[in-house]
Parts: structure tokens; sequence; C-alpha cells
């Protein structure tokens, strides 16, 4: 009888990193749903080209690295990444600017740093400052939200890609820049006047940002993260948003509502702060890191030189991780002061 | 009533623990061989009193605690004393280690037993060491011997005793069992053992996952006068509420201060097998001979509760409840989160022995190779000792002790609830024994240069001493030959001898 020499537990619970993965990638649907109503194919077409660039490159990283390649392939932590990427792009980028963006983000975001688990930084973000810093024009060109109808077609989504110099894009200026670049109107008269406002935010905008929370909501309820860093970014950014308001005056930073309808802070809050790997470790620290992170968003937005904040802000509180898990550790049965005796 | 309070952490296994139809108990038959290790508990192995060939009888002594920290083994039933030999043994390691081999001779004569009428006559150091002539250990899991346990009421008062009937590990039923078919024996049990620590309560602890136990234990409180307060607890089930820290928080709201023990805190915490095995030993004068295991998984045609004799081979159990060698994709002795595997059936039932765990492949998957972790975090959700296992695994992979220290990586409890959750399917608590341990070799290696520090610098300084007393001699004589030789020369020497030698002229002159 050959029995097995094991350790215990025996046996073992029903998730698995590639179930995680999957469940993030499902959880992108509502939004991608709403990028892809409001502004044509292009993201659809980012996420499918930069996948399959984002594989090839996972494919060939292991194989220079040694390691086998299969297992990794099948986590999906590669197409989380890519994706993520690929939804924060313009839609209707170029495929060198996917190119770029996807080396950038799984060889040197990832791999070298040691591969998964091992990235001090979100790959994502990393790949979407580099694009952002090299190439501003391509990076601040926004499609109109034009509706599905109104969108670009399948074959002149494919000339953006693949002979970028032959698309002419319809594009409009993002809400967020619009109240950047304000000056001298009041609120209500921006949002009357600007064609990029919608209801609450920018037009589509808040449909998009409403997607990714409602993904988001998903993945709370399936106890993929905690509830920890994406409610006290969303706090510390709506109270930052109520501090500079300003009632509505043409100085005004924007309303709560607005910052979190806005630009990519419902995609930061729930598919960017929440990766684990580059994030605070405990729940303590898991707060101070949202809420760092929503300050940051915020002051970047408003007093910064980009129209949006999410990735220059994820990359510096991913600097100060390390040092708020060294002062957030939580306390370990027995260390506290409940050893009193009755 | 009591309040109970909420742990951290913890995680909802599959309980399985229908599957070995608790409350009921079938005897076990006498087996042909019986192995008693001379080492069944936290602490010394015993002694063997008994030779070779020598013929013994039921409930006698064959081997005797050494030490404080030690207990006796007795015989389960009559027979001749085959061999005293290495043996396979139930112990992670795998190791065999020192067994007394007996032969029953299926007469089952027992030897005269003799208890107390009325312990209360009795005085709490003589009813421990009833208890420590026993042999009773922990029954529980970890083996303490009780003696010792009870013993700590010397030092603080206890106001509190414990009877864990948790069984918080899924699939075991072996209290839960014994909760159902003797909670009288429990109770009386109880009451001797808070008699003897001079406790003012009882708390019987169940999960609520067994409510034919807990209505058990409470019928039989309402049925028996005591001196002291008695209550059964309930609490919902979550894994591992049955560990000892963990039930004295639930019970009492307070956590055991890191390194001490639950008397500091005025409890003390013991398993139901336990009390019944004190109220036989000092009512009946019976040893702990014999105790229930849980024979239960898959790949066993018939799993129940058994009556054990202790040294009964598991192998012997396996065929009496069917086992299919076939379709058992490993055997674990105690429950599927913290028991070990077995690689030799032949080793015995010991006294920590609650449960033999034989499940198919498609029960207990073999783990897949573990993936890069992600720091998901859901591993320190789970530690019921708030303890972050993400940052752990990180610094037992560096072996980064001071960092392993920092984190408490000692107030792990070994539960297992972090690799049950782990996505990644890492071996967590892998890593941590083999991180115990490194540092605890590490600490023995200080322990050991410091010692022989101290004695080279000892040496030295004895070596200097004498070196000096040598000096100071050397000092003393030069001293002294030079007193003697200021002392004989009073007069200028030079003088003298210009004295002598003007004498010695003249008488020249003279003789001239």
């Amino acid at each position: 009888m050959a029995l097995l020499r094991v350790t215990s537990p025996h046996g073992h619970g029903q998730q698995s990193t590639s179930q995680v993965m999957s469940q993030v990638l499902l959880a992108t649907l509502p939004g991608v749903a709403a990028l892809t109503w409001f502004f044509g194919p292009g993201t659809l077409i980012n996420i499918i080209f930069g996948g399959l660039m984002a594989l090839a490159m996972e494919y060939v990283a292991l194989a220079i690295r040694g390691r086998d390649p299969r297992p990794y392939l099948k986590d999906c932590s590669v197409l989380v990444t890519s994706t993520l990427l690929c939804i924060a792009l313009p839609p209707y980028s170029s495929w060198w600017l996917l190119t770029v963006g996807m080396f950038s983000a799984v060889i040197l975001g990832k791999h070298l740093f040691g591969g998964l688990g091992y990235n001090p930084f979100n790959p994502a973000m990393v790949g979407y400052v580099v694009l952002l810093i090299s190439f501003p024009l391509q990076m601040s060109t926004w499609a109109a939200p034009a509706g599905w109808s109104g969108a670009p077609g399948l074959g002149e989504a494919l000339t953006a890609l693949l002979q970028p110099a032959a698309y002419d894009a319809i594009t409009l200026a993002t809400p967020l820049d619009v109240l950047k670049h304000n000056q001298g109107l009041l609120l209500d008269d921006l949002y009357r006047e600007s064609a990029s406002f919608g209801q609450w935010a920018g037009l589509g905008w808040e449909w998009v940002n409403l997607g990714f929370l409602l993904g988001g909501g998903w993945l709370l309820y399936r106890r993929v993260f905690t509830w920890h860093a994406p409610l006290a970014m969303l706090a510390t950014l709506g109270i930052a948003a109520a501090v500079g308001f300003d009632d509505g005056s043409s100085q005004s930073g924007g309303s709560p509502i607005f910052h979190w309808l806005s630009g990519a802070t419902m995609f930061g809050a729930f598919f960017i702060i929440t990766d684990p790997v580059s994030s605070a470790t405990s729940l303590r620290g898991k707060l101070i890191f949202g809420a760092l992170a929503g300050l940051l968003v915020y002051l970047i937005r408003v007093a910064g030189n980009y129209p949006d904040a999410i990735a220059f802000a994820v990359l510096i509180v991913n600097f100060a991780a390390p040092l708020i898990d060294q002062y957030t550790q939580p306390q370990t049965y027995g260390h506290g002061d409940r050893g009193e005796k009755s | 009533m009591i309040e109970v309070h909420a742990i951290k952490g913890g995680i909802h296994p599959p309980e399985e623990k229908a599957l070995s139809n608790p409350g009921h108990v079938i005897n076990c038959p006498m087996p042909p061989r019986i192995i008693l290790p001379l080492n069944q508990h936290i602490g010394a192995a015993a002694e063997p009193l008994v030779a070779v060939g020598q013929q013994v009888l039921g409930g006698e002594c064959l081997a005797t605690a050494k030490g404080l920290v030690s207990a006796n083994v007795h015989a389960p039933t009559s027979g001749v004393i085959a061999s005293i030999d290495d043996h396979p043994v139930p112990h992670a390691s795998g190791l065999s280690n020192c067994c007394i081999e007996l032969i029953p001779d299926g007469e089952d004569k027992w030897k005269a037993l003799s208890g107390t009428d009325d312990y209360r006559q009795a005085t709490p150091a003589d009813l421990v060491s009833t208890v420590r002539s026993a042999g009773i250990s922990g029954m529980g899991g970890a083996g303490f011997p009780t003696a010792v346990k009870l013993m700590a009421s010397d030092r603080t008062p206890i106001n509190t005793l414990i009877i864990n009937g948790t069984e918080c590990e899924p699939y075991i039923t072996a209290d839960d069992t014994l909760m159902q078919v003797d909670p009288a024996g429990i109770i009386e049990g109880a009451e001797i053992l808070a008699f003897i620590v001079g406790a003012e309560r009882i708390l019987f602890a169940v999960e609520d996952n067994k409510p034919e136990a807990a209505a058990a234990l409470t019928r039989a409180v309402a049925e028996s006068a005591s001196p002291v307060s008695r209550e059964v607890v309930t609490f919902p089930t979550k894994y591992p509420s049955g560990g000892e820290k963990q039930l004295i928080e639930i019970l009492t709201g307070q956590q055991v201060p890191s390194g001490k023990l639950p008397a500091d805190l005025g409890i003390v915490c013991q398993n139901t097998g336990t009390a019944v095995a004190v109220r036989d030993a000092v009512v009946a004068g019976k040893p702990l001979t014999h105790r229930i295991v849980t024979l239960t998984g898959r790949a066993l045609t018939k799993p129940a509760n058994y009556r054990v004799p202790l040294g009964t081979p598991i192998e012997f159990l396996l065929s009496l409840a069917g086992y299919q060698a076939e379709q058992s994709s490993r055997l674990v002795h105690g429950g599927p989160m913290m028991g070990f595997a077995i690689d030799d059936p032949r080793i015995p039932v010991i006294k920590t022995t609650n449960c033999v765990l034989a499940p198919t492949e498609q029960e207990f998957p073999s783990a897949p190779s573990a993936q890069a972790c992600i720091r998901c975090g859901h591993c320190a959700e789970a530690c019921p000792a708030s303890l972050l296992p993400q940052q752990l695994y990180w610094y037992a992979r560096a072996r980064d002790q001071e960092q392993l220290e920092r984190h408490n990586l000692f107030d792990c409890i070994e539960c297992g609830a972090c690799a049950w959750v782990c996505p990644s399917h890492i071996p967590l608590v892998q890593y941590y024994r083999a991180a115990k341990g490194f540092i605890q070799d590490s600490r023995e290696e200080k322990i050991r240069s410091e010692r022989s520090q101290a004695r080279f610098e000892a040496r030295q300084a004895r070596v200097d001493r004498e070196a000096q007393a040598r000096e100071a001699k050397r000092a003393a004589r030069k001293a002294a030959a030079q007193a003697k030789a200021t002392q004989d020369s009073e007069e200028d020497p030079i003088q003298a001898a210009v004295a002598r030698a003007k004498a010695r002229k003249s008488e020249h002159e003279v003789t001239d």
C-alpha cells in the first residue's frame, strides 16, 4: 500500500487563483459594456489585441526565466493585467501604443520584478503611466461618446488599430479636461454649455463608472477583496471634493458625484487599488492605502497637470504600501490587553 | 446563561460528521496483538516495569512515568509481554519508537481495582496522584499529562473549568458520541476535576452542530445536583473554535496572553474524554486503557465510532471498518485539518487517537502544485490568531528570523485555516512549522554558543587568575630574597670589601 506523506491540512477550499482572476475579468463586463455602448468597439478591440499580445509576452518571459509557462498562463493573471490596461487606454489605440503598453506592463512591471506576486507596482498602471508620459497626444485623444450608432464601425476600428495614420478620429475633451480648463463659468453653466457633460458627470462616463461600480459590487459580494480600500478611496475623494466644491463656482473642483462618476474613479476603486499584490496587507493598512489614493486622486485632478489621476495616485500609494504595512500589523491573539484576570 | 463571544477568523469546511453515525459506539474486539508506545503523551517516555515473557493482567501498570511531565502506561487486557522494542508509532515524523508488545491471552483477566467511594473526602493532592497513576493525558489531541495541568491550580486560584466538547475538526465524532452515550460520566468527571482545582463553575462547551450532545449534557446536568454552578454552552460552528485559546475567548471574551497558560486567567480546560477517564480512575480505580476512536472517510464501507483498547494496530481497526485500500488516497491520524498522514498502518491507537480518516481521492484530492502568492489576504481573514499568514510566508521563505518573530510566528496554532483558503494552494502551515524549527534551532545554537563563550571566558579568567597568582608568588619570592639580602648586609658591601682588602694588605705587609 503506497500511502502519501503529506502535512495538514488535508482538505482544501474550493477557490483557486485562476478562479479569482476569472471573476475579476467577468466583473469588468458591465463597465466594458458601457464603454462599448458609448464609445464604440474600440475598447473591445484593445482588450482582444492587447490580451493576445500579453499572453505572448508572458509566455516568452516565462520561457526566458526558465519556468514552465503552462500553469502561469492558466492562472489568467496576465489577462487581468492586459484587460485592465486596455480598459484604461483610449479606445481605437494603435497597435504600437498597445505593444509598448503591454511590454511596459508585463515585462517591466511584472517579470523584471520576479513575476506574479512579486511586483511592487500595479503592472497595468506601470504600462499606463509609461504611455501617458511618452505619448501624451495619443493618450489624451478620447473618442466622442457618440453612442453605438455614431461610433466608428468595426472596419474603421481595425484601421485605427493597424493603420493609425489613416484613421480620422472624432474626439471630444473628457469632462475632467473641460473642468480643468474651465475659466470663469459657473458649474451649472458649464454643464449646460459643454457637450461633454451628461446628467451627473460626463456624458457616457457616468454610466461607465456605474458599470464598474456594479462589477466591483459583485466582486465584493463574492468576497474577492474586502470593502476597506475601495470605500476608503471613494469616501476620501468624496470628502475632498465636498471641501473643494465651493458651491459650484467657477473655481469649483467639481462635486463629489462628479468625481465619483468621472474618469476612472470606480474602475480604479474596485479594479486597480484592490490589486492585492501591490497594496497594503492588513485591513487597517488597506483603509489607509485607499484613503491616501483617494486624496491623491483629488489633488492631482484639481492641482496637477493631468486631467485624470488614478494611475499616478496608485503608483504613489504602491510606493507607500510597505511603509503602511510596517505600522499597521494587526494585534495578534494574546498580545492585547484582553488577558486580564477577571 | 453566559454570553458567547465571536472569535476572529475561522473557516467553515464541510463538516461530514454524519458519515460516522455519531451517538453510537461499537465495541472493538480484542486484536491479536497490542502495541503500547512508551510515549503517548507530551513529555518524557515512560520506563518499562515488565520484562519480555512476563504474564500481565488487565489494568496492570506496564511502564511508569519518568519525571514530572510523563504518564504511566497500562495493559488494556491480560496476556504475555512479547517484546519491548522499536515499532512504528503515531507521530508526524513517521519514526519508530520504543513500544511494549502484548499478546492478549483472550481471557481478559483484570487486576483488582479499587476506587474512592466519596472523592470529596480525599484531598485534591491525593486525587491528582490518582489521575497521575491512571496514566491520563489530554485526549483531545495534544496529549499533555492531565495531572500536570491540574497542578497548575497550586500556583494560581482557578475559578472556571471548561469541558471542551467542541470537536470543531470536520469528520470527527468521538467526543460527540461520548457526550451522547455517557453524559453522566462526563459530568461526574467534571465535578471531580472542579473539586481538584477548586473551580466555582463548570462550562460544558459544545458547537451548535451537535444538538443531541448538548441536549444529553443539559439533561444530565438537570438530573444531578452539584455544589458548583454548571452550564452547557452552545455556540456557532466554526473551525477552529475548539482550540483551547479560541474556546476560552468564545466563553469568556478573554485572550490567553501570549506565552502564558489558561491557568493564569483562572481557567482550566479539559476534553470530554479526559473527564470520563478521570471519573473512571477516581471512582472505579480504573486506569486509562480504552478510548473512543472515529473511523471515517469514504474509503471505509462501515465508518463508525469504536471503543478501542489502546495499542490496537490501526490496520486491525481498518479491516473492521471495511477499508478499501485501492480507493483510499491517504490515511490520516486525527482530523483533516490538523491530523498527520499515516505511512504505516501498523501503528497503534494511542491516548490521543481521536480519529482515523481514510478519504478517497475525490474527498481530498492531491494538492495541485503551489502557485505564486498573490497576497489576496484570504489567509489573514481566516487566521484565528490575527496573524498575517501572507507576510509570515514571505519571511519564512526568506528565513528572516527577526521579522518572523516580530510577526509573532510562535502564536501560530497551526490550525491550517490559512492553507485551506489559499487560492494558490500554498502549504502555508508547512512553511510555518519549518520556520519554527529553524528558529528553535538557531535559538538553541545561540544558547550553546553563549554557554561555550561563558565556559571560554571562565577558563580565561581562571588561567589569568593562576598566572596572576604565580606572578604574585614570584614577586613575593623576589621581594623576600631582596629583603633577606638587604638584611644580610647592613653595612655597605663596598666599604666592607675595601676593609677586607685593606686588612689582607696589612697582613701581607706584616708577613713580608
